[in-house]
């Protein structure tokens, strides 16, 4: 909402400047966004006096000498004709820079010396006149700034109005609340007075006639009031200049006088009125209805509609007119040759408004504060003003009114305790200044009992409770004003979040780890068409409609995007949630951890210009990682046998994850789109825990008999005893059939060494000459220690050699000769 | 041990053809791994030479032991200095505690980071866990009553055009704010409730370069009995201090169908020190977050007696204050993903 400070002023005549007023208003009513100074760009103009005048010869021009009051007379070539010795015009001296930008430079024209240039209203952006220099009527001496004689200055306030205050749409609205902060009264804009007056109207509840117009509601709940006054006689023109500056000051654009009227009530008094051209009007009546699917309208705006049953109109005798709340009819439209005006003042119902232009997919300077909600009794107050405004600036004569509608219903009162307001606020506030406050602000306020009954004016329907109450005594007294006292707290009731305890763990490891932490969108596009995805149903692009079943989804593209970008090193993780169709349709939110990793290993150094790239071993560590730290002491498997979550959607999963026998991710290698210099990607997706989305209890109940949520303890690590003694360490050097897995030598071994077996290490892995074909040789190193004694040669021998006989009659594996 | 079955003249013609043969050998590797390996040969204490060596003293005449014993030793030293010699030759150090060229770079390790608006959170979190709050978490699905119904949102009032929402379905949209874990958090403990909120939230908002679909807030829940207005306000302050170092903060009227009554926050703009700047659009202040009194029907939505408890709550956005902070000037730098941005966050 733009405010003009001057406008402001003329409803409250205030001696503050613009900038008090801002901040007044922000720190009580509405914030103010935007502070623009008006016709600042006409600060260094002056008024000058022309002192000689010559025409130059065979052209327009004439030569002058001008009195800028610098002390010497300024020469000066203008092209207007009206240039005339002793008047006074607005000066740019030569380095002034114009409304429209251009520079005035001293120059030459038909061998004449010109330095600097008198002015034309039009040159000025003082409107379309350009044809002649501007002639001023003023005392003020030359020298004087324009801005000062011309009255012209003024601030424009842009306020950010939130939805429920719809009354501070308007300069009476932000008046009502400057005269409460000021003290100064409200009063009718000067510029208003000696209006010519509306006769008195012809009245009915749902219709009503005059003697050439009639009105009629085919519902007083789509619209409760509405006035219709005929104005005959008008001639459309410009409008004067106090009425174009009005509009200009709150950034419209002048039209003409009679449009500018409508504007200057709507800004005003925050009133949409409508002017149509009665002409226009079928059988000279008003009808307001719902339309008619099917029927159509060309609006002011050029475009066709077609209309439905949502949509409240205005029609006359035969067909809709005006969209009601909304915008008018181009047929009815008030245009350089209309004499006779309808002037339509009405509420519509905000609702239907709301429905209606909605279902056209347009919104209006109307629309907007009839959907928000209007004073519903400004009607019969507004109606004469705006008709005699347009009387006063169009001419014509008002020659009948036709009001039609029912008394609005007052706004129920509000009980309020006095003693609650200072409860709330934590200060002590009086009930005598509540009150008063309240009082100031238009509230009838009632004290029964012990409480107060409160009623709010008609223009406020957002207050309703008495915390709405408490908010207009806490804004009007100052925020500021409440003093800061933190109240005695005492320890919530609330646990952490198990989902944040742990995700926070996991992710400060995965940094440790080097990778780092993204946040990437969630929504993706459907790559597989056998993919359940839920779908956004309105999405704003239909590139990506999908939410994502998978965070690695998310971080596969992110690394494209990387590669694409010509980074091959990518080490990424998002702790994040997954959204999984389930089988029943229903969705369920899983909060998952996702890693990515390709590229070096480690970083390049001199010593290792060449480090190698990340493999499946790396991201089976990191899958290891997250759950060694998301499950402390949890026993977890890593299988190579796929569950099917792993098995679904994209190829390349190498192990299934499980913790405590529950699947929970997998480990895989992931297929990009990627140039041939990438190294390959490896990833791992993990699920932390669920997000229960179902309600915690019924409407207006709650619920505290479900178990804490609480993120479960993890088990105290238990110290195991340091050993004094030494180890006796031996390789195994096996050849080991390719049937047979790693993992089964293992536990072959470490079911028959023995409880001295401390570790067991694979560490080497080969292949080729002298190793049988079927088969590869695997090395163990395995560490024994007695915790009480040094381990003999012939025990250390004799487990060997049981340890060989077991693994040949269990899993035919024997030890690598040569 | 009598059976003496090598003599002392073989024995040192033994450890001459050692030392003969090892020392050219560690003077010519090539390499420190070469050396390694030659080590390993001569004097490796498993199966190297020098090894068998010194099981061959036994084998000697007990007269004869001690002048072995020493020649053999000071073959081994002389081995040993050959095998050091060639090591400081191969290697960088020249000697202990100096480098050929202390200039070149150590070997690193590749470090992480935290996403910057992680970052963000986490100083807030941290502040509020000062003041006793503990973290809550909810649904990113949520349904229209959580969203908008329990938080005293108005049914298709302009109040909901503030909030453009993602729809599933009817029943369920993408929470619009983290306020629906205000009402679960209600429903589901009892008060005394002291309560932060991060996440992610959703509005049907164009991907340009100051808005995003997806973007975290971070949300803040207080309800007791005898929660005040002052309270809030002294609480949001010390937070306002603490976290932006802000000398001045000041409350402005505000709207929120869900607090009553409601305020903004700001903070003196630490640019210009409240003349007014670019930074600050000329206002002096830089607007930080939304609160107010939780409004009695969000209370007794979620079955909380709104006459014995009040409370408040506040709302705020990490990603612009990540975005004023480091100077980011377009929001989706936040989303890419780029390492080379991320990296620039690593500590
Ligand atoms: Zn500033």
């Amino acid at each position: 909402m733009n405010i003009s400070h001057e406008w402001l002023k003329a409803f409250v005549p205030h001696a503050l400047d613009a900038a008090a007023v801002r901040e007044l208003l922000t720190a009580h009513v509405a914030t103010v966004e935007g502070f623009e100074a008006v016709g600042a760009e006409l600060e260094s103009f002056v008024v000058a006096r022309v002192v000689e005048s010559e025409k130059i010869p065979d052209t327009r021009l004439s030569f002058n000498k001008v009195d800028d009051g610098s002390g010497e007379l300024i020469e000066v070539v203008c092209g207007a004709p009206n240039v005339t010795v002793g008047a006074k015009y607005p000066f740019a001296r030569s380095g002034t820079t114009m409304p429209g930008g251009l520079l005035i430079e001293k120059r030459k024209i038909r061998g004449f010396v010109s330095n600097g240039m008198l002015c034309s209203p039009s040159e000025l952006g003082l409107g379309d006149d350009h044809d002649g220099i501007l002639e001023l009527t003023t005392d003020a001496a030359t020298g004087t700034r324009l801005l000062d004689v011309l009255d012209l200055s003024d601030a424009r306030l842009v306020v950010d109005v939130l939805p429920n205050r719809p009354d501070l749409l308007s300069h009476q609205g932000f008046a009502y609340e400057l005269t409460a902060l000021t003290g100064v009264a409200k009063q009718m804009p000067p510029e208003l007075a000696d209006l010519p007056a509306t006769p008195k109207p012809a009245e009915g509840e749902s219709e009503a006639a005059g003697r050439g117009v009639s009105v009629r509601l085919e519902s007083t709940a789509d619209c409760p009031h509405y006035c219709a006054i005929v104005i005959r006689g008008v001639t459309v023109g410009p409008s004067p200049d106090w009425l174009k500056r009005r509009i200009e000051s709150v950034g419209a654009r002048s039209i003409n006088n009679v449009v500018d009227a409508t504007n200057y009530i709507l800004h005003g008094f925050g009133q949409p009125v409508h002017a149509f051209d009665l002409a226009k009007i079928g059988g000279s009546s008003i009808v307001v209805r719902r339309a008619r699917s099917g029927e159509t309208l060309t609006t002011l705006d050029g475009t066709a509609r077609v209309l439905s049953n949502d949509v409240l109109v205005i029609a006359d005798a035969e067909r809709p007119t005006a969209l009601a709340g909304i915008m008018g009819g181009q047929a009815s439209e008030v245009t350089e040759g209309t004499t006779d005006i309808l002037l339509e003042v009405a509420t519509f119902s905000p609702k239907q408004v709301r429905a209606g232009r909605r279902h056209l997919g347009i919104a209006t300077d109307a629309s907007y504060r009839f959907e928000r909600g209007i004073n519903d009794k400004s009607v019969p107050r507004v109606a004469p003003i705006a008709a005699g405004l347009i009387a006063m600036v169009a001419g014509g004569t008002i020659e009948e009114a036709v009001n039609v509608g029912v008394e609005p219903p007052a706004h129920d009162p509000i009980s309020l305790r006095p003693e609650r307001v200072s409860r709330l606020l934590g200060d002590e506030v009086s009930a005598d200044e509540t009150a008063r406050l309240l009082t100031s602000i238009g509230f009838a306020v009632h004290k029964s009992g012990d409480a107060f009954q409160v009623t709010a004016p008609s223009w406020r329907h957002d207050v309703t409770l008495d915390v709405d109450l408490i908010e207009e005594v806490a804004r009007l007294r100052g925020y500021d004003r409440l003093p800061d006292v933190i109240t005695g707290s005492r320890p919530s009731s609330v646990p952490d979040h198990p989902m944040h305890v742990v995700g926070r763990r996991v992710r400060d490891a995965l940094v440790a780890h080097g990778l780092f932490e993204v946040r990437p969108l969630p929504f993706t596009a459907s790559t597989d068409a056998a993919a359940a995805l839920v779908r956004v149903r309105n999405p704003l692009g239909d590139d990506e409609p999908f939410l994502r079943d998978s965070i690695l989804t998310t971080l596969a593209g992110r690394a494209e995007y990387n590669l694409s970008r010509m980074q091959g090193d990518v080490r990424m993780f998002e702790i994040g949630t997954a959204f999984v169709a389930e089988a029943n349709g229903a969705l369920s939110e899983e909060i998952r951890v996702g890693a990515l990793v390709m590229g070096a290993r480690r970083p390049r150094h001199f010593t290792e210009p060449d480090p190698p790239a990340f493999d499946a071993w790396d991201a089976k560590e990191l899958a290891e990682l997250v759950v060694r730290t998301a499950w402390p002491g949890a026993r977890a498997e890593l299988s190579a046998e796929l569950s099917a979550e792993a098995r679904a959607g994209e190829t390349g999963a190498l192990w299934s994850l499980s913790v405590e026998g529950t699947v929970r991710g997998h480990v895989r290698e992931i297929t990009l789109d990627a140039p041939v210099w990438a190294a390959p990607a490896f990833g791992v997706e993990l699920t932390l825990g669920k997000m229960p989305a179902a309600a915690v209890a019924a409407r207006g109940a709650h619920d505290y008999s479900r178990a804490s949520d609480a993120a479960p303890r993890p088990q105290p690590v238990r110290y195991a005893r340091l050993a004094v003694t030494p180890a006796a360490v031996f390789d195994l050097a096996l050849i080991v059939p390719d049937a047979v897995s790693a993992a089964q030598v293992e536990q072959t071994i470490r079911g028959s060494a023995g409880e001295l077996l401390e570790a067991v290490l694979l560490f080497d892995e080969f292949r080729g000459d002298g190793i049988p074909a079927g088969t590869r040789s695997l090395a163990w190193r395995l560490t024994f220690r007695h915790p009480d004694r040094t381990l003999r040669d012939k025990e250390i021998d004799g487990r060997r050699s049981q340890l060989l006989k077991t693994l040949d009659k269990e899993i035919g594996v024997r030890a690598r000769t040569a | 041990m009598t059976d003496a079955n090598l003599t002392l003249h073989d024995f040192t013609a033994l450890l001459a053809s050692f030392e003969a043969e090892a020392a050219p050998a560690m003077t010519g590797a090539a390499s420190a791994d070469a050396l390694d390996a030659v080590r390993a040969t001569y004097l490796g204490r498993a199966h190297g030479w020098l090894k068998d060596l010194s099981a061959k003293l036994g084998q000697l005449e007990k007269a004869d032991r001690g002048a072995a014993g020493k020649a053999f030793n000071e073959v081994r030293l002389r081995v040993e200095a050959a095998l050091e010699a060639r090591r400081t030759e191969l290697s960088p150090r020249r000697e202990a505690g100096t480098l050929a060229d202390p200039s070149m770079p150590a070997r690193r390790s590749w470090v992480g980071a935290v996403h910057p608006v992680s970052q963000v959170l986490d100083e807030m979190i941290e502040i509020f866990r000062e003041l006793g709050f503990t973290i809550a978490l909810g649904p990113e699905v949520e349904t229209p009553w959580y969203n908008f119904g329990a938080l005293n949102f108005p049914p298709d009032h302009p109040a909901m055009d503030l909030h453009d929402t993602l729809y599933i379905s009817d029943d369920a949209v993408l929470r619009t704010h983290t306020s629906p874990v205000q009402v679960r958090t209600l429903q589901a403990w009892a008060p005394p409730i002291r309560v932060l909120i991060p996440g992610n939230v959703h509005r049907r908002d164009p991907f340009d370069a100051s808005h995003a679909p997806t973007f975290a807030q971070v949300e803040g829940l207080v309800v007791d009995e005898g929660i005040t207005f002052a309270d809030l306000k002294a609480t949001l302050t010390h937070f306002a201090k603490r976290f932006f170092g802000a000398t001045k903060t000041r409350f402005r009227p505000s709207y929120f169908p869900f607090t009553e009554p409601s305020a903004e926050m700001d903070v003196l703009c630490g640019v210009c020190d409240g003349s007014g700047c670019g930074v600050c659009k000329q206002s002096g202040w830089i607007e930080i977050l939304g609160s107010g009194l939780v409004h009695p029907s969000v209370l007794e939505s979620a079955g909380v007696d709104s006459e014995k408890y009040t409370g408040w709550a506040f709302g705020m956005g990490p990603g612009r204050t990540a975005m004023a902070r480091h100077g980011i000037p377009d929001i989706r730098i936040l989303y890419d993903s780029d390492v080379r941005f991320l990296s620039q966050f690593a500590r």
